[in-house]
């Protein structure tokens, strides 16, 4: 197999000093491959929050050595992490923390704009195309406050999407949608990474939504307890 | 444009009420500025302008006659010695013709003229008065004092034996164009004077006192014969004027006084005026310094969530900063327009209340292009330093921690 697109050796993450001091991740070892489709589970506390914002590069291992496509991301200054996280990693959360002030195009063309520095020819096409696919071109111009809570995950889908990431990390993306619109949302993450080969690594409660995934890594008290491929 | 600027200018436009709030709180400060600046520039202007109507920038004369102790100590002697301050008489500048044009070769003087000067009396009837004379060069002394704009009857002509007399000594001698007047110096010279000229130069003292005569005649009344008593001097920058006459004075040898050296009262008025008023204006900044902070604080606070989320999609820390920066740079000159025009707004209005029976302002005020230059460029700046603290805090906010608990 193919070097992995992220491998994590021995991670350790502990907050606090002193006698204060608890460690949430006790050594994590975790390979995710290009292309792959993935479930983090566990209960809640469990660590998966800190895991993914390690794998997400928004915070630093206590200990341990994380590489990110060839590179050793721990290394890098916090600007260096940032153009990484822009160019090579898309996030989606919970509450799809679209941004109010900006319409749903404007949303998906920012994260582009935010690493040229400026708006470039090409940025809102993809935006256009982007939203398109995902079923949106008719609600594009409208506020992001205007859009309903499943068409504002699948914009958050877009945005992440934009600049072409070669990984999404999802956190609880279906978490506050009912149950058919939490379908139609994962049904479209499904789709991109069958279509362009994107990885995503979604953590999710829902047991239903882990077994549609290709791969399922459940993490128990700061350790991987089953991580288990299916085809 | 620029990815700060889009945010930035989004940020303010969607923050409506506060935007909306701050910009008044940041327009009513730079409109006091404006206005305060404007009317204390305008008295300070109208207020030196009519001091300096009737007062050369900088005069020269011979210096006071040195008073010496006749005996000096010698070794072994302690010599006691009471000084008499001499009687001052009026003397001719030496070789003035030649100190006439040093002056005027200075490149910070625009103007020279010289000028006999003495006390006389003015006698119609039985009537007679104390006068000062001015024996002048009709054409170099209105470089000096505007006298032509001054006149309110006659024309401004000085030959032989004419006369130029105030306002109201016309008035006590019941005089006018014209009309003859007796001129005599305690010398015991005297002459009779065709009036030219009434002249009304806004000081009831020099309307009583100032009888100007052309130069040869003064020579004669006060027995200077080819001699003049001092030399005017009109400098190109009026705060100059004192260093201009500390540099002819050491040049020529004569005493040199300047208006700033004549008025000292006056300028150290106008100091602390303008320093109060520079007080004021501190303050004011402080205070609109203080509200654009508190707004970008509390906006920072607000946008914790959305500043996460782009820092997560990769946003580096310095942009972050510069959206805030922008934010603070934008508010301080879009309220110091919004100040320009509350401030001319009053200036203009309150020139507009008091009108001196002429039609002129009372209150003149000043609304010049470089007033509100500063301005805006103090407001501008003003925000710009104002969000540096907000800009920080919006610079360190931990990503993952927002997004978490957000």
């Amino acid at each position: 197999m193919a070097d992995p697109l992220m491998s994590l050796l021995g991670v350790k993450k502990s907050y606090g000093e002193g006698v204060a001091r608890t460690e949430v991740l006790h050594g994590i070892d975790l390979a995710l491959h290009r292309g792959e489709f993935a479930a983090l589970i566990g209960p809640s506390g469990s660590g998966k929050s800190t895991l993914l914002h390690l794998l997400g590069l928004l915070d630093r291992a206590t200990e341990g050595r994380i590489t990110f496509d060839e590179r050793d991301v721990e290394s890098l200054s916090d600007d260096e992490r940032a153009m990484f996280r822009g160019y090579k990693l898309g996030f989606i959360f919970q509450f799809h923390h679209l941004l109010p002030e900006f319409t749903a195009l404007e949303n998906v063309v920012l994260p582009m704009m935010a690493l040229a520095g400026k708006e470039k020819p090409g940025m809102r096409e993809r935006a256009r195309e982007l939203l398109s696919r995902i079923g949106l071109s008719d609600r594009m111009n409208n506020r992001a406050t205007d859009l309903s809570g499943g068409q504002q995950q699948r914009v958050a889908i877009a945005r992440a999407l934009a600049m072409k990431p070669l990984l999404v990390l999802a956190d609880e993306p279906t978490g506050n949608l009912d149950q058919e619109t939490g379908h139609q949302v994962f049904e479209l993450m499904r789709e991109f990474n069958r279509v362009e080969k994107t990885s995503f690594l979604i953590v999710t409660h829902d047991q239903r939504l882990a077994v549609q995934c290709e791969r399922v890594i459940e993490i128990v008290d700061g350790r991987i307890e089953r991580d288990e491929k299916r085809s | 444009m620029p990815f700060e600027w889009v945010v930035a200018v989004r940020f303010l436009r969607e923050g409506r009420a506060q935007t909306i709030l701050i910009l008044l709180g940041i327009g009513v400060g730079v409109g006091v500025i404006v206005f305060l600046s404007a009317l204390i520039n305008g008295l300070q202007d109208s207020l030196i302008e009519r001091t300096l109507g009737t007062q050369p920038h900088v005069i020269l004369r011979m210096p006071d006659d040195a008073v010496r102790p006749m005996k000096k100590a010698g070794a072994d002697e302690l010599v006691m010695s009471r000084l008499e301050e001499p009687a001052q008489r009026l003397r001719s500048i030496l070789r003035w013709q030649q100190t006439l044009d040093e002056a005027a070769g200075n490149p910070r003087v625009t103007a020279v003229a010289p000028l006999v000067s003495g006390a006389a009396f003015a006698l119609r009837g039985n009537a007679n008065k104390s006068i000062a004379l001015r024996g002048i060069d009709p054409e170099r002394y209105r470089a000096i004092i505007d006298l032509p704009a001054r006149l309110i009857e006659g024309t401004y002509e000085l030959a032989g034996d004419e006369a130029l007399i105030g306002v109201e000594l016309a008035k006590d001698f019941g005089l006018e164009t014209g009309d003859k007047v007796r001129l005599t110096t305690a010398g015991g010279k005297s002459e009779v004077f065709l009036i030219k000229g009434v002249f009304d130069v806004g000081n009831k003292d020099l309307n009583e006192r100032w009888v100007f005569v052309p130069i040869r005649a003064a020579q004669t009344l006060l027995d200077l014969t080819g001699g003049i008593s001092s030399i005017e001097v009109k400098v190109r920058e009026i705060f100059d004027a004192e260093d201009v006459a500390q540099e002819l004075g050491r040049v020529t040898g004569l005493s040199a006084e300047s208006w700033m050296k004549l008025n000292t009262q006056l300028l150290i008025g106008l100091r602390s005026q303008s320093a109060s008023s520079v007080m004021i204006q501190v303050f004011v900044i402080v205070a609109v310094a203080l509200g654009i902070t508190s707004v970008l604080v509390v906006s920072v606070v607000q946008k914790s969530r959305e500043i996460g989320i782009l820092k997560a999609m990769g946003t580096t820390t310095g942009r972050v900063t510069r959206i805030f920066l922008l934010e603070g740079a934008i508010l301080g000159l879009a309220g110091s327009a919004l100040g320009l025009m509350i401030g001319s707004g009053l200036a203009l209005f309150f020139a507009s209340l008091a009108k001196n029976p002429d039609g002129s302002a009372t209150f003149p005020v000043a609304l010049t292009l470089v007033l509100f230059a500063r301005s805006a460029l103090v407001a501008t700046t003003v925000g710009l330093l104002a969000a540096v603290i907000p800009a920080r805090r919006a610079a360190q906010l931990d990503p993952a921690e927002v997004i978490r608990y957000g």
